[in-house]
């Protein structure tokens, strides 16, 4: 295998690291959203733990985008 | 566009390029008034023009006083309840921080590429959002070791460590620590960049499919097209989210120098 088809390769593998951070994501709103029915009064007051918990998962999912864009026009 | 190469290079948007002053320099270095740095003048003017009109201190708000009012008073609540009555004094910069990023970010969604200005998204590009993590961490760091002088070490260990873990968590604690202002900066950059490359990528499906006749237009213009709204309206969510994200963990930050844990 030559070097620019792994380069293809590797990038299309780290796709998959951003597609289970969407996971995440979606992991956090779906349980804020399921306890925020069970007792939407103290479901406001949890907002910027949520923001914390999307932004913790969100961050994984982009550095493996940064991976597969280094992949593709830096290395 | 690129319709006569028949491919669409997403990353051409990014390119910072001199628009005069390309002779200037200091110690040597290149400081020419780039298409970066004109964006950010546009961004800080809309920014001024916003709080202008809403700083008139009628006793009855208009809609434009409601408007900025409720912007402060977001970040001063933020404030309050992440940091405390303490965090008063910090309001000002998160502010800052919050409509420069929001702004900078919505300016780079602008239509202004159909009267032929193309817009240019500041807080694309690590260099800015890198330096504005730098000034959040350098914050943290200075408040932190003014206010409680070598006892600031304490916050990287947690309370009730057993004495014989204190070292490794000292240097988890310390390892996350450090790791703050990068993954602030690469958080901002990196989405706002995946988000234009993703609806450049996009537009280039709709303009190739335009061009290679009916039976193209049907299966791939129209769904890209139909796709690339849909996304253009998930970008200004992330334009939002993103600038709160960034104040937000800023304030979090600071309440770690201000009040240790």
């Amino acid at each position: 295998m030559d070097a620019a088809s792994a380069k293809l390769i590797g990038a299309g593998l780290a796709a998959i690291g951003v597609g289970i951070a969407a996971l995440g994501v979606g992991n956090v709103f779906g349980s804020f959203l399921e306890s925020a029915l069970r007792n939407p009064a103290a479901a406001d007051g949890q907002q910027g733990r949520l923001f914390i918990g999307f932004a913790a998962a969100e961050l994984l999912g982009l550095l493996a985008f940064v991976v597969a864009m280094i992949l593709l026009f830096v290395a | 566009m690129a319709a006569e190469s028949g491919k669409i290079d997403p990353m051409h948007q990014f390119l910072i390029e001199p628009m005069f002053g390309k002779e200037w320099a200091i110690a040597g270095h290149n400081v020419a008034f780039t298409n970066s740095a004109l964006w950010m003048v546009v961004t800080l003017v809309a920014i001024w023009v916003f709080m202008l009109g809403g700083m008139k201190r009628e006793l009855i708000p208009g809609r434009w006083q409601v408007m900025v009012e409720s912007m402060t008073g977001f970040i001063s609540g933020m404030m309050a309840t992440n940091i405390g009555p303490e965090g008063k004094k910090f309001t000002p910069y998160v502010f800052s921080l919050f409509m420069f990023i929001l702004i900078g970010n919505i300016m780079g969604m602008m239509p202004t590429g159909i009267v032929g200005v193309h817009p240019f998204t500041v807080t694309s590009h690590l260099t800015i959002t890198g330096v504005l993590a730098i000034v959040s961490f350098s914050i943290v760091l200075i408040v932190g070791f003014a206010k409680h002088k070598l006892h600031f070490f304490s916050l990287f260990i947690p309370h009730g460590t057993p004495g014989y873990m204190i070292p490794l968590i000292f240097l988890i604690e310390l390892f996350s620590f450090l790791i703050r202002p990068f993954s602030l900066g690469l958080r901002l950059f990196v989405a706002m960049t995946a988000g234009h490359i993703l609806m450049k990528v996009l537009a280039g499906f709709v303009i190739n499919g335009l061009n290679a006749g009916a039976l193209t237009i049907a299966i791939v213009t129209i769904p890209s097209f139909v796709l690339m709204i849909g996304i253009t309206l998930l970008e200004l969510l992330v334009c939002v989210i993103q600038a709160y994200v960034f104040a937000l963990l800023t304030s979090l930050y600071l309440n770690d120098a201000v009040n240790l844990h």
